[in-house]
Formats: structure tokens, C-alpha cells, sequence
């Protein structure tokens, strides 16, 4: 009877393991069997390097928006990182214990905010700040990737934390004993030592940005046209796919689901750069 | 004169009196060997001489220490003090970075900075600590692919680096293999000639073989100090001889 029962529960649990792995297998075949025959129809090099959006007129290039995803990514990066990175410094090293019980807490439920207040916000406070500061409609590459680079703060300041709190107290006390000073101890060896796993964190905020959607949407204007610079709008991969899909048909409604091929392979590389970076910090 | 001079000195964990009016000189270019049972408060006055105890919470203490005359719970910096008196660890604790950056750190951080002059202080320190032919060739590497032993004389070498007066070592060799612990132990005493050492040991063979005053402790107290021979051949405590011919502890 108990070796049934653990039998019994031990197939409950393989088959809980089993949807999550077939629901990825899923994914993949549904996004690859529609997204790769209408990239070979289109012409491979034609859709990925192709710098014309037009689907009235069956011309399918999606480098603008391959291009505009970077772009807004890289500015998030740019912006975010090193926010992020010091906050967590500071959590971690600097902070009395009865401030990291107010922000600690307030840095996670900046992660728990769905995206489309977040694009409220934006739409609201960021993007009439970018327009009055600096011109243009507001709706830009630059309104953008400041609104992403608030979204990705909690994920790269709680994973940078708690990466800087695993470095072994004795780097510190090795340092301090040579007479150097708190900053200095942590800036130059605790936080040289917690690097591999910051930049795990760096990159898993990466792909928090790139497959972002709902908030770029609302503030980074969406032309489907090459960027043209930080105050001009853009459209990312995500945007393109969520803009159209409720219309189109066809080769239209294929090359959207190649979008997602194109996407979807972004975020498999990054999600092998964080597996790669997290066996290098072992 | 002496190095350390330490006078009624009391320090609290808390509400826990960790160390009872400890009152020792402690001379220049000796080692003197602290040794007692766990938990007798041994550590603890290592870790206050260059005021490492600073980071532990509710820690303070009462009483004297001065360092050459100098008190150093007064004004004194205490980065300076932690300058003056370098210390190595119970487990070899090598940063995570090149053999060579290990040792530049300390002289780095008190603005050191010429290639050259960076250059020679590596290469003596390593020298100093003997593992210099070990590591000459891989300096660039990094330091955590040494052994234990080797890591161990990493981190005297970078103590050295800063030119300090003293070199405090808290139980230096309790992580280490019998022939690592020789080569420390000979180092140590090579040391001795420029440098004053204080090191904790629980191997009483060590303090009987490298130091040259040992002081007991139990309780928070100490016991007994004196000459490490007559410590262990005539102990005038009671205690003292129960602890050494090994009735407890």
C-alpha cells in the first residue's frame, strides 16, 4: 500500500514536471512550423535585413524593429545597470538595518507591478517630462528605455544583492585588516568577487527588457521605420507582433509569428548566457 | 620598550565579559603565543589589538591598549592602526584575484601606484614570505589555484606588503597539512627577526616550538605569561599545568 502510494505520487510529480517541459516543446514547434516556412517565403535575408515594413504591399522586413528592440534595450541597459548596481552596493553594504526593511521590500513590489501601469506612468509623467526637456513628440527611443530601465531595477538590484551578500565575509576582513576603509573594502574586493553573479543579474534584466511589451508600446510611438535617432519614435520586435496580430492574415499573420521566431531566439541566447555565467561563478 | 602594552583591559560581548582585566606587555621582535581552551578569550584580544572586534555588534571594551605608547582606542585611525598591525587569518583567505593583485592591494590602497615600485614590493613581500620561487612564474594567475599552504603564505606576504610593526595570526595553521604547518612555523620564525609576532595556536607543540613568551588563558582571564619555557616546564598556576599536560581543554 505505501509503495503504491509513493509510486502513485511519484507519477503526479513526473507528469508536473512534464507539462512545463511540453508546454516549452509546444511553444517551440507551434513558433518555428509557422514563423519558418513565411521567413523561406519571404527570403531569409530579406526579412531579417530588410528595412522596409509594408504588408499591403507583401514587403516584410523586420530589421527597424530588430534594430528599435536593441536599441531600447541597450538604453535601459545603459541607464539601468549602474543604478541597480549601486542600490544593491548599498542594500547589501551601506544600508541600517531598519532602512532595508522599508526599501527592500518597496524594490520587490517594484517587480510585482504589472507592465501596463508601468506604461501608464510612462505615458503620463515620462513622456510630457521627455517632450518638455527635450523635445520631439515625447513618444521616442529615449522615453522608452528610461521607462525600461525602471522595470529591469528590481530584478538586477534583488539578484546583485543577495550576490554580493554570498561573497564570503572573510574578503572583507582580509581587506579591512590591511587598513582599508569599509568603501574601499567593498568596491575593490567584495564587489570584483560578486561579479560573474552581477552579471547574471545584468543579463536576466536584459531579457526582462527586450521581452518587454505592453509599456514600450505605450510610450516608444511604434513607427514601423528604421530609428532615427533618441527622440524619435520606434517599434520594437514584441510591439510589432502585438500591434498587428489582431488583423492580419496570411503571409502577414505568418511573418508576425516569424517575428516571434526572430525573438524567441533572442531570448534563448540570453538565457544561455545566464546558465554559462552561473556554472562560471561555481 | 615594548610593542603593546595592554593594561586593565575588559571588553564586553553584550552583557558577556569575554576578556577580565587583562593586564601584558608584549615585546618587540618576539613571538608570543596565545594559547587555552576554546572559547577562553584568546581570539578575542587578537582580534583587539588591531581592532578587527570593531565589526562584531555590541562589542566594547574598557582599559588600555597602547601600541607603542599610543593608545589605540584614542585618536589614532584606525586604518592606520589595522596598517601598523597586520593579520592573517585562521583560514588562508586569498582575494579572488591574481597573486600579484593580492599583494598590491594593501600598498594600493595606502597610494601606492608606480608599476615599478609596485613591481619590487611583490617580489620582496613573496620573497619574505617564502613562496616567492612557488609563485613567480603564474602572478598573474589566480590566487585561489595555490594550496592551502601556499595560500596561507600568500596572505602573510600580503600583510607584509604594508610594512606593518606586528603580524598578529589567529591559529595560522589549524587549516593546514603537518608539512604546510612546518613551513609557517619556520617562516614565522625567520619574522621574528624584523617583525613582533602574537599568534593564537590550540597546538601547544607550535607555541613550545616557535614562541618565545606564552600566555594561558581560561575563562577571559589570563591565567598565566611568562617565558614559553618556564611556562611549560614550571607552570606557577595550578591551571595552567592541568591545561598543558592535558588533564582538559
Amino acid at each position: 500500500m505505501q509503495k503504491l502510494r509513493e509510486k502513485l505520487m511519484q507519477g503526479v510529480f513526473l507528469f508536473s514536471a512534464c507539462v512545463s517541459i511540453l508546454a516549452i516543446i509546444l511553444i517551440c514547434v507551434f513558433l518555428f512550423a509557422n514563423g519558418v516556412p513565411a521567413m523561406a517565403e519571404i527570403g531569409f535575408f530579406k526579412f531579417l535585413l530588410g528595412r522596409e515594413w509594408r504588408p499591403a504591399n507583401d514587403v516584410y522586413g523586420i530589421l527597424p524593429m530588430v534594430l528599435g528592440s536593441v536599441y531600447v534595450t541597450a538604453g535601459a541597459i545603459v541607464l539601468g545597470v549602474p543604478v541597480g548596481i549601486l542600490s544593491a552596493v548599498f542594500l547589501a553594504r551601506f544600508c541600517p538595518k531598519w532602512l532595508h526593511k522599508i526599501l527592500r521590500p518597496m524594490v520587490e513590489l517594484l517587480a510585482g507591478i504589472p507592465s501596463v501601469i508601468y506604461g501608464f506612468f510612462g505615458l503620463v509623467v515620462l513622456l510630457p517630462f521627455v517632450r518638455q526637456t527635450f523635445g520631439g513628440n515625447g513618444s521616442s527611443i529615449l522615453t522608452a528605455s528610461v521607462l525600461l530601465a525602471i522595470m529591469i531595477l528590481p530584478t538586477i538590484i534583488t539578484v546583485s544583492e543577495s550576490v554580493i551578500r554570498a561573497v564570503p565575509e572573510s574578503y572583507y576582513e582580509g581587506a579591512l585588516a590591511l587598513g582599508t576603509t569599509h568603501e574601499r573594502s567593498v568596491f575593490f574586493v567584495v564587489l570584483p568577487a560578486a561579479k560573474p553573479g552581477i552579471l547574471a543579474g545584468v543579463v536576466l534584466g536584459i531579457g526582462r527588457a527586450i521581452g518587454e511589451t505592453m509599456a514600450v508600446i505605450m510610450v516608444a510611438g511604434n513607427q514601423a521605420r528604421m530609428p532615427a535617432g533618441l527622440l524619435k519614435g520606434v517599434r520594437t520586435l514584441t510591439a510589432n507582433i502585438v500591434l498587428e496580430m489582431g488583423y492580419a492574415a496570411d503571409l502577414h499573420r505568418e511573418a508576425l509569428i516569424a517575428t516571434g521566431v526572430v525573438l524567441f531566439v533572442f531570448i534563448l541566447f540570453i538565457n544561455l548566457l545566464v546558465s554559462v555565467l552561473r556554472r562560471r561563478e561555481k | 620598550m615594548d610593542k603593546f602594552t595592554i593594561q586593565d583591559l575588559d571588553l564586553f560581548y553584550g552583557d558577556f565579559q569575554a576578556l577580565k582585566k587583562i593586564q601584558m606587555k608584549i615585546q618587540p621582535k618576539e613571538i608570543t603565543a596565545f594559547i587555552g581552551p576554546s572559547g577562553c578569550g584568546k581570539s578575542t584580544l587578537l582580534k583587539t589589538l588591531n581592532r578587527m572586534n570593531d565589526l562584531v555588534e555590541g562589542c566594547r571594551t574598557e582599559g588600555t591598549v597602547l601600541l607603542d605608547d599610543e593608545n589605540i582606542f584614542g585618536t589614532m585611525d584606525v586604518n592606520l592602526l589595522r596598517k601598523r598591525v597586520g593579520m592573517v587569518f585562521q583560514k588562508p583567505n586569498p582575494f579572488p584575484m591574481s597573486i600579484y593583485d593580492n599583494i598590491a592591494y594593501g600598498p594600493r590602497t595606502h597610494g601606492v601606484h608606480g608599476r615599478a615600485q609596485l613591481d619590487e614590493i611583490v617580489e620582496q613581500s613573496l620573497r619574505s614570505a617564502a613562496i616567492w620561487d612557488e609563485t613567480k612564474d603564474r602572478l598573474k594567475k589566480s590566487a585561489l589555484g595555490l594550496s592551502g599552504g601556499q595560500q596561507q603564505r600568500l596572505c602573510i606576504a600580503r600583510a607584509l606588503a604594508i610594512k606593518p610593526d606586528v603580524l598578529l595570526m589567529d591559529e595560522p595553521t589549524s587549516a593546514l597539512d603537518p608539512i604546510s604547518t612546518l613551513k609557517i612555523e619556520e617562516l614565522a620564525l625567520e619574522l621574528k627577526q624584523d617583525y613582533t609576532i602574537v599568534m593564537v595556536t590550540h597546538n601547544m607543540q607550535q607555541a613550545t616550538r616557535i614562541s618565545d613568551k606564552t600566555a594561558f588563558f581560561l575563562l577571559g582571564e589570563m591565567v598565566e605569561f611568562g617565558d614559553t619555557e618556564q611556562v611549560f616546564s614550571m607552570p606557577e598556576d595550578k591551571r595552567t599545568e592541568d591545561y598543558i599536560t592535558g588533564r582538559f581543554g
